[in-house]
């Protein structure tokens, strides 16, 4: 059994900057382990720019945002092993991996998790139709294209309009084929607003609200697809049906937290994220377990992972140099009128002040509304926001004084006011 | 008054730009000054970077991605597009190796956004 103070799974952007900001606290006896054959994660297959403006306050790709990173954790000595999947984490913090060397198990004092998110399949989504060649999820085609350097087809309709849908509307363009339609099932896009405006506005790319595909028509590869119109409560309104011929299906429907080894080392989760319930130190409900990154809750902006990663990191490294085994009472915050979920989720009550910072999404797109926070029924926080989407996330900053408020509170809840 | 969504960064600023007054554009709705730039040079001269990949021989990998260095002239994506589809790297390939000089005489060159090892 190897020992370690500090075990990160998962070695993309919140991995990495986990692990830099525990070595930068002083910890020196620790290993990231990751499953691919290189560092990174997501962001070596997202070759467009928009990265790391907020963090570098310069406009990056994705490989060149995690390779500074990558140059960082290098630069530090700090251990890492490829082509290593951990394939079981236990409540008592042992870890299972499977190396090019075998079987490894390892038992450390702190384990980060920061093993992303996977896509949405298409079994998750119930589409009728052919089972033939030519259907992809948008990641897989955004590997195949960018890192394998193929294309997967010439005529594509993309299904959901999530960013990563978006994105290889344009890369498939670009790459020579014809993409004849994205189709969302809501009334709007969980994707960013720019990626709208970049990747399908200026190709003049249709973005059809309210629709969905009922049919994949095709024997060995798909030759058309089946779109209709949906009701207000999404189902398909068949008189609207209309065929479109395409010979590729991309689907984008949507990330969902990685978290099998969350649940085999028996960490509560969030039935809304899908990811670990965590306090304000980043710590699930196993004592000495942390999450960060796109296990933790889907995030649009990389610079908002790196942030949170780096706190998980810090978190990581007085957990495990902390001497007192105190365990505080923990004040869930509720969410109301809008808001889905906030993290973290929990606040602990003691008397730490410093400034803290509530992350949220809200379920549909809300104009003119105030984002609220109330302790024990006293507004301690209210910014009005013009627009708020389920596809942007928000952020709270709050300050010692409000944050002494939320710490001694029994109730606190975060909601939109509408102000119409 | 024409009306953008800011493409500088993923915070998407909903910019208003007054354009009745060409050598005086007044932009409103920005978080940044990048999104003051960005609304005057979407009336004046609409820019996009362009971030695509090429073939690399004797790599690691097949491909190398790459972007224009700085955005170019919305109306030229294509054309450069071409450029890279007749162009090929020999591995290895460093970030910020500059791919094609002089993008259609853009003054901005296409370079590496990734390190590819030689094989
Ligand atoms: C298509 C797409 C486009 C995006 N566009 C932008 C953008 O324009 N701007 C922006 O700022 N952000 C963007 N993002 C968001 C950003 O890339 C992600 O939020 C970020 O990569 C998440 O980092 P992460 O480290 O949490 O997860 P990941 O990058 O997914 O890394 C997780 C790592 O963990 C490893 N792993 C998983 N399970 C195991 C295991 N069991 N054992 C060992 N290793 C494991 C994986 O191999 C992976 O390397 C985009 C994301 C996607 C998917
Ligand atoms: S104005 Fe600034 S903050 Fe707003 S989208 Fe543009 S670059 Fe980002």
């Amino acid at each position: 059994m190897e020992k370690y103070n500090l075990v990160i799974v998962g070695g993309g952007p919140a991995g990495l900057a986990a692990a830099i900001s525990a070595y930068d606290k002083g910890e020196r006896n620790m290993i990231i382990l990751e499953r691919e054959p290189k560092l990174g994660g997501i962001l070596n297959q997202c070759i467009h720019n928009g990265f790391g403006l907020h963090t570098f306050n310069e406009e990056l790709t994705g490989p060149e945002y995690a390779q500074r990173y990558i140059d960082e954790v290098k630069k530090r000595n700090i251990k890492y092993l490829l082509n290593t999947t951990v394939i079981n984490v236990s409540d008592k913090k042992e870890i299972k991996a499977l190396s090019e060397d075998g079987l490894l198990n390892i038992e450390a004092k702190a384990i980060i998790l920061s093993c992303g998110c996977r896509e949405r399949p298409r079994g998750g989504i119930n589409i009728a139709g052919a089972r033939c060649a030519g259907i992809y999820s948008a990641g897989t085609a955004q590997k195949l294209v960018n890192i394998e350097g193929y294309m997967p087809g010439k005529e594509v309709v993309i299904l959901g309009s999530g960013d990563i849908g978006l994105i290889m509307a344009r890369r498939m363009i670009f790459e020579g084929a014809k993409v004849k339609a994205v189709v969302e099932l809501m009334p709007y896009s969980s994707g960013l607003n720019r990626n709208i405006v970049q990747c399908l506005n200026d190709f003049n790319i249709p973005l059809m609200f309210s629709h969905t595909v009922v049919d994949i028509k095709g024997k060995k590869r798909v030759e058309s697809v089946v779109i209709a119109e949906v009701d207000e409560r999404l189902n398909p309104k068949m008189e609207t049906c209309q065929e479109i011929k395409c010979d590729t299906l991309l689907l984008s429907v949507g990330l969902l937290p990685e978290n099998e080894l969350a649940r085999g080392a028996s960490v509560d989760l969030s039935r809304i994220t899908r990811g670990a319930i965590v306090d304000d130190q980043l710590m699930t409900s196993i004592p000495g377990i942390f999450e960060c990154g796109n296990v933790l809750h889907v995030h649009d902006l990389v610079d908002y992972v790196s942030e949170e990663a780096k706190e998980a990191g810090e978190k990581a490294y007085e957990y495990i140099y902390s001497s007192k085994d105190e365990s505080y009472e923990k004040t869930l915050i509720k969410t109301e009128n809008g808001v889905r979920y906030t993290v973290p989720e929990l606040i602990i009550k003691n008397d730490d002040y410093n400034p803290l910072t509530l992350k949220l999404r809200v379920g549909n797109v809300y104009k003119k509304v105030k984002l609220e926070v109330s302790c024990d029924g006293d507004v301690i926080y209210s910014r009005m926001r013009p627009v708020v989407a389920p596809g942007e996330m928000e952020k709270i900053d709050l300050k010692s004084e409000q944050v002494e408020k939320l710490r001694k509170a029994t109730e606190i809840k975060v909601y939109l006011r509408s102000q119409e | 008054m024409r009306e953008f969504i800011c493409i500088n960064c993923p915070l998407g600023c909903q910019l208003k730009v007054d354009d009745s007054d060409l050598n005086n554009i007044k932009v409103t709705g920005n978080t940044c000054k990048r999104g003051e730039r960005y609304g005057i040079d979407e009336v004046l001269n609409p820019k996009r970077m362009v971030t695509s990949s090429v073939v690399v021989l004797n790599g690691k990998e097949n491909v190398v991605s790459v972007k224009t260095k700085e955005a170019i002239p919305k109306g030229l994506i294509f054309e450069s597009l071409e450029l890279l589809k007749n162009t090929k790297v020999e591995a290895p390939v460093n970030i910020g190796d500059i791919i094609i000089k002089n993008v259609l005489n853009t003054g901005v060159d296409f370079v590496a956004t990734r390190n590819v090892e030689r094989n």
